[in-house]
């Protein structure tokens, strides 16, 4: 990376740091939905929340 | 106003957010995809600061977005208190992450940015120090939301601290008007018009967009898991009644 000159390490941690953060965000928010979504499915298909009790499969 | 009371409606929200989140990050990562393309390998390096300036397009960005995340928590803040609005404090609480990476992300930007040019990571000015608050305020708010359970306890509570936090959003922006500085004053928005050369201002502005469709797109995939959550809490507590009842009378669950 000589093109970014002396202080190529610098302007590459940076986008590093950037590509971290911003990743593993996207990652936690991405799984946190999947786990919710499930945990709401399994529940609705117990039939949680109605009076006549578990949905027929 | 209209347009958010019709959006008060979980059930309305996840449909609407369903069919708007595809367009919103398609939109976002090619607009990131431009905007990197510009600020790599099109945008010149600064007389002054050489190569450096790469570090710019990321890092002004994220300041923006630091700031406008805490300034939405704050509307949302008023939408909890004021107005009740059902969806405020699910936004609120989901905005406050993603507001607290954007926030990291400026202040390690920054220290790397500030290295070469000013031969420091780090120091006490006030724009630094006031952009350190906003972190610490952000990770206060995300502490609170998880010490109390009852979320709509917790909303209100988290919304006061949200709105006493926000003296320090006018701070951050004048900061370096206020005070004398080592940070630069502003270069874009400033009353007479950019300081910056087109060739720089254009890939920092198409950057600026993509971040921010990139961060609505998570917030409201944020915003649709914790409604979720809080539907599943629901449905977990009318569960346990329900095999409580069961259990009183005798009957198998």
């Amino acid at each position: 990376m000589s093109g970014l000159g002396p202080h190529a390490g610098f302007i590459l941690a940076s986008y590093a740091a950037v590509a971290i953060v911003l990743g593993w965000l996207t990652l936690a928010i991405l799984l946190d939905h999947r786990a919710q979504k499930r945990a709401l499915a399994a529940l609705e298909q117990r039939g949680a929340g109605r009076r006549s009790g578990p949905v027929a499969p | 106003m209209a347009g958010l009371i019709d959006l008060a409606n979980p059930t309305r929200f996840m449909r609407l957010s369903a069919a708007v989140l595809p367009w919103m990050t398609g939109a976002a990562v090619l607009l990131l995809a431009v905007g990197l393309y510009l600020a790599w390998f099109v945008a010149p390096p600064d007389y002054q600061q050489g190569e450096t300036i790469r570090i710019m397009f990321v890092h002004v960005p994220a300041a923006w977005l630091a700031l406008m995340f805490y300034t939405v928590m704050s509307i949302s803040a008023l939408g909890t208190l004021v107005w009740r609005h059902p969806l405020a404090d699910v936004a609120q609480k989901a905005a406050a992450p993603i507001g607290a990476c954007f926030s990291l992300i400026c202040l390690l930007t920054g220290a790397f940015w500030g290295k070469p040019m000013w031969g420091t990571y780090w120091v006490w000015d006030a724009r630094l120090t006031s952009v350190l608050v906003l972190l610490l305020i952000y990770l206060g708010i995300i502490a609170l939301w998880r010490t109390l359970d009852e979320p709509s306890r917790a909303g209100r509570a988290v919304a006061i601290l949200t709105l006493v936090g926000f003296v320090n959003v006018p701070i951050i922006k004048f900061s370096v008007e206020w005070w004398n500085t080592l940070h630069q004053p502003a270069s874009v928005l400033r009353l007479d018009g950019p300081s910056i050369h087109p060739s720089m201002l254009w890939p920092l502005l198409i950057l600026a967009v993509g971040f921010t469709g990139l961060a609505l797109a998570l917030h409201l995939v944020a915003m649709r898991a914790e409604i979720m959550r809080r539907r599943v809490r629901t449905l977990t507590i009318l569960e346990a009644e329900r095999l409580d009842r069961l259990a009183s009378q005798g009957l198998p669950a």
